[in-house]
């Protein structure tokens, strides 16, 4: 059952791309673009979801995508307007079927009360007239919508005996030849169907050989034309070759199908929307010459796949003649094949679809194909690890090209030699490929951002704020690693920006303002990292309520004279929070100094300007990627380290009298007012037993990620360098004060500093008296 | 899974011998993936002292434990004739620093004794066992103790 695990996993990948796809759809409705294509777009996520569900037999979550695949189906046919509350409906509806994707994927559970009312919901938004009750009370039971009305219309059940007999009469030469049909008349309140004769549709559907080649088949189309209403479907085999001359691959037969429905062209049309160019379709008006049905007739397909007794008494009637008469041979062969493994996710092995489905293919003479159907054919699936080797090995590659160079350059070879110059181009393609394979695991920004603007508009409501949403750079390209840590911060800037930032529509009035705020997002590039930028029209930060507060608080001392930008900033001290009492929306016990945090573990810095009046700008930046960091490399007592760059704020050579001793070790470093302590690494990291003075060496003011500043002596900065992260752990294990390791170009392993364990290993060493405006320097 | 243990007492085993200092200890060669000259290493701060440092095996940071340091005898001064064997313990590859590599030895499993109680603490721990060939006394490390557990660091 591998294989079948296997199209399972490519299904549930499937899914994300199509929830995906249903969540862009439905905000794009939500931004009034509701044109048709959008709506059948958003309409075949959720078909495609069900109908992949159904082959493997997902029970629940069929039956969801079914309630909500029916409400679409109204929308995009135009029998229930379009309003925004129907979208936000749809909207949490998707949530709901998200819940249940993932639930069947075996990650969390559903709150079936949650999916039973928001059935129910779906179902009266459907048809409010429907009587919602037995809905709400039976979630089970969520059998298509316009299935009552069959029922009123109780026409008789065709079936056909001897489907049973295709897998056996294989052998069986005069099975299908003299065949009596036999027809069974299945329902008690037949009779009193009077069909009005407009409701009568013949719908004449010759399929090509792509139809099958592309996994359809014309016994789901069947099942799902009975869904409008009674069918009976005759088969044309007119076209049928002798056998000798049978492709076996090729489709010869045409349906005949006459409908009786209440609903328009349109909605049989509909149902061949996916083999749209793969059949030739003529449905027309009223009866046809099907009357001439054959002699020999055969149920295809059952009602629907839901086993639901409701379902299975509406009354349908098939009449469809089995190809197996001219192609005893080639038709049934595949049946078996199409049946019993599951190659095929579309050919409906499930145990919930009636056996008589999996007999179509050989009502068609065609096998069915094994095609995973996938949004763009173009597309390659590959497991993440393959790629992050990939990156490994060319990163190994860019040190190995490092090497050979230097080691040229150490021979004393000359620049303009063939050697040297056939160096040069190597370094250009290791350069290339390494971007290339970077590129492979960029993604952009959007699949972060289309989650956007239901919380802002979710925030609104909560806050009695009115904001807009103006969504810039969604394709910009990041590493997947960084993707995936970008939501909580950006969460966090836009609660806060709509939150603290806005004004309620009331104050924008009187300030002149649209009392509709705009909360602007962009994502860009600068300087090889991604640079977020969240930005309002709102009132700007209150300094001065922000500096009293952070007074008041004991984060700064009162005296401390700061500039504007270092007040704004001061948001993001640890316990700081400006709203009185915690609110639902920023509060949440998270405030913008775990943001910050969050954004420097990833090597990111995150910034606010504010303007008073017009608004604040909160400037997020992070690397393009978290398998590469740039640092900068010193020597410390003749080892080299890498310090990352995010943490440094500057660097400096200190003058002796800014060093001030205090206590019996440990000294200061006065940094323009404020004292920050001097650390010395070679020290810290017992690489050497006394430090020279620091005036000797480099100092490097570092912020640590709860923004405690220190100043860290090295002996010697080399500049620079983006470095390749390589773990420590997988040969060895955490070493204290050690963030990872890396290789340098010269071969030589050096060590990354974990800048927090370093001011933190220093504090538990030599204590240092503890002093309040050290920590809050700035 | 590094070390397979022998079912019968006949069946042969090769074993690579190396010197460490005046003594003789030896690995499974299955479990040694290659022997490399000595290079100088990175020294991790806040380390035992038998851990010489990491080093760059094809773009793999490689731990260097000193073996001589590791069972409690004075630290090796590496020289040009000092190597490292890389070997895997577990799930982690590490190289040992030894002052030479001897020879190939095949062995069963008879030859080879219990390691004698009159042992210090740390030899017991180390050595699995005692072979005894063509009048040499060689023992045998036991890998899989020899790398300290991993521990989860407090921040």
């Amino acid at each position: 059952m591998d294989e079948l695990e296997a199209i399972k996993v490519t299904f549930f990948q499937e899914c994300e791309e199509l929830l995906a796809d249903l969540e862009g759809g439905l905000l794009a409705m939500q931004d009034g673009n509701d044109d048709g294509d959008t709506v059948n777009a958003v309409f075949r996520a959720v078909h495609s979801i069900k109908g992949g569900a159904g082959a493997f037999g997902l029970e629940p979550l069929v039956r969801f995508a079914h309630v909500f695949e029916t409400l679409l189906d109204a929308l995009r046919s135009n029998e229930i307007p379009g309003t925004p509350d129907l979208t936000a409906l749809l909207l949490r509806a998707s949530d709901v079927l998200a819940d249940h994707v993932s639930a069947a994927r075996g990650l969390g559970v559903v709150d079936m009360d949650a999916s039973a009312a928001m059935a129910a919901e779906l179902k009266i938004a459907t048809d409010p007239n429907a009587a919602p009750a037995p809905a709400a009370a039976a979630p089970a039971e969520e059998a298509p919508a316009p299935a009552p009305a069959y029922v009123d219309a109780a026409a008789p059940i065709v079936i056909g005996a001897p489907q049973s007999g295709i897998g056996d009469g294989l052998d069986d030469d005069d099975l299908g030849f003299d065949f009596q049909p036999m027809t069974i008349t299945l329902d008690a309140q037949a009779a009193d169907a009077a069909v009005l004769d407009g409701n009568v549709w013949t719908v004449s559907i010759r399929p090509k050989s792509d139809l099958y080649r592309k996994a359809n088949e014309t016994a789901l189309l069947l099942r799902e034309l009975s869904r409008l209403g009674p069918i009976q479907a005759t088969l044309d085999d007119s076209a049928m070759p002798a056998l000798e001359f049978l492709d076996p691959e090729a489709a010869y037969v045409t349906w005949s199908v006459r409908v009786e429905t209440d609903q328009g062209e349109e909605a049989i049309r509909e149902v061949f929307e996916f083999v749209d160019g793969d059949c030739d379709l003529e449905i027309v008006r009223g009866e046809a010459p099907v009357a001439d049905v054959l002699a020999t007739l055969l149920d295809v397909a059952a009602p629907v796949p839901e086993p639901e007794p409701v379902v299975e008494a509406a009354p349908l009637e098939i009449v469809a003649e089995a190809p197996v008469v001219e192609a005893p041979v080639e038709a049934p062969a595949p049946v078996v094949e199409a049946a019993a493994p599951a190659p095929a996710p579309v050919s409906a092995p499930a145990p919930a679809a009636p056996p008589v489905a999996a007999n179509a293919p050989a009502a068609a003479a065609k096998p069915a194909q094994i095609d995973v159907p996938g949004p763009g054919q173009s597309v390659i699936r590959v497991d993440p690890e393959r790629i992050d080797r990939l990156i490994d090995l060319v990163g190994e590659l860019v040190i190995n090209q490092a090497m050979l160079a230097q080691r040229v350059g150490e021979y004393g070879i000359a620049p303009s030699s063939n050697l040297a110059m056939g160096l040069d181009e190597l370094e250009q393609l290791t350069r290339e490929i390494q971007d290339s394979v970077m590129a492979i695991r960029a993604q952009p920004v959007k699949s972060v951002f289309q989650r956007m603007p239901r919380l802002v508009r979710e925030v609104a409501n909560m806050t009695g704020k009115q904001a807009r949403l103006v969504m810039d750079g969604e394709n910009t390209e990041v590493d997947k690693t960084v993707i995936e840590r970008l939501a909580d911060p950006i969460t966090h800037m836009l609660r806060n920006a709509i939150d603290h930032g806005l004004e309620s529509p009331e104050e924008r009035k009187a300030a002149g303002k649209n009392p509709e705020g705009v909360v602007r997002l962009a994502a860009l590039h600068r300087s090889g990292r991604i640079v977020i930028e969240v930005q309002d029209d709102g009132k700007g930060i209150n300094r001065e309520r922000v500096h009293s507060i952070a007074v008041k608080k004991g984060l700064i001392s009162p005296d401390l004279t700061l500039t504007d930008e270092e007040i704004d900033n001061l948001i993001f001290l640890p316990g700081f929070s400006t709203a009185d009492k915690i609110s639902d929306v920023s509060g949440r016990g998270v405030g913008m100094d775990v943001v910050k945090r969050s954004v420097q573990a990833l090597g990111g810095r995150i910034s606010i300007t504010s303007r008073p009046g017009l608004g604040s700008t909160f400037t997020l930046s992070l690397p393009l990627t978290l398998a590469v960091l740039d640092g900068m490399v010193v020597d410390v007592a003749g080892e080299t380290l890498v310090i990352p760059l995010a943490c440094i704020v500057e660097s400096l050579r200190p003058k002796a009298e800014e060093i001030r001793p205090l206590g019996p070790v440990g000294s200061v470093l006065a940094v323009r007012d404020s004292f920050v302590p001097l650390i010395d690494v070679g020290l810290t990291l017992n690489y050497r037993e006394h430090s020279p003075a620091a005036t000797e060496g480099v100092v490097l003011l570092v912020e640590g990620e709860d923004g405690s500043r220190a100043a860290l002596v090295a002996d010697a900065i080399h500049g620079q360098r983006q470095v390749v992260i390589k773990s420590l752990e997988q040969n060895y294990q955490q070493v204290e004060g050690v963030a990872a390791a890396t290789i340098l170009g010269d071969g030589r392993v050096a060590l990354i500093l974990d800048v927090d364990a370093v001011i933190n290993l220093r504090r538990r060493g030599p204590p240092l008296p503890s002093d309040p405006t050290l920590i809050a320097a700035e | 899974m590094t070390e397979p243990t022998p079912t019968s007492s006949t069946e042969t085993r090769e074993l690579i011998s190396f010197r460490v200092g005046e003594q003789e200890y030896c690995v499974d060669i299955m479990a040694v993936r290659e022997i490399r000259g000595w290079s100088p290493a990175t020294t991790l701060p806040q380390s035992p002292a038998y851990m010489r440092g990491v080093i760059n095996l094809r773009g793999a940071v490689l731990p260097i434990m000193d073996l001589a340091a590791r069972i409690g005898m004075p630290t090796t001064e590496p020289n040009v004739r000092s190597v490292f064997i890389v070997v895997q313990a577990g799930d982690r590859t590490v190289g040992l620093l030894v002052d030479a590599v001897s020879d190939i030895l095949s062995i069963t499993d008879d030859m080879c004794q219990p390691t004698p109680d009159i042992a210090c603490e740390n030899v017991r721990h180390f050595v699995r066992g005692i072979i005894s060939i063509e009048g040499r006394m060689i023992s045998e490390i036991s890998l899989d103790r020899l790398l300290p557990e991993r521990e989860a660091l407090a921040a």
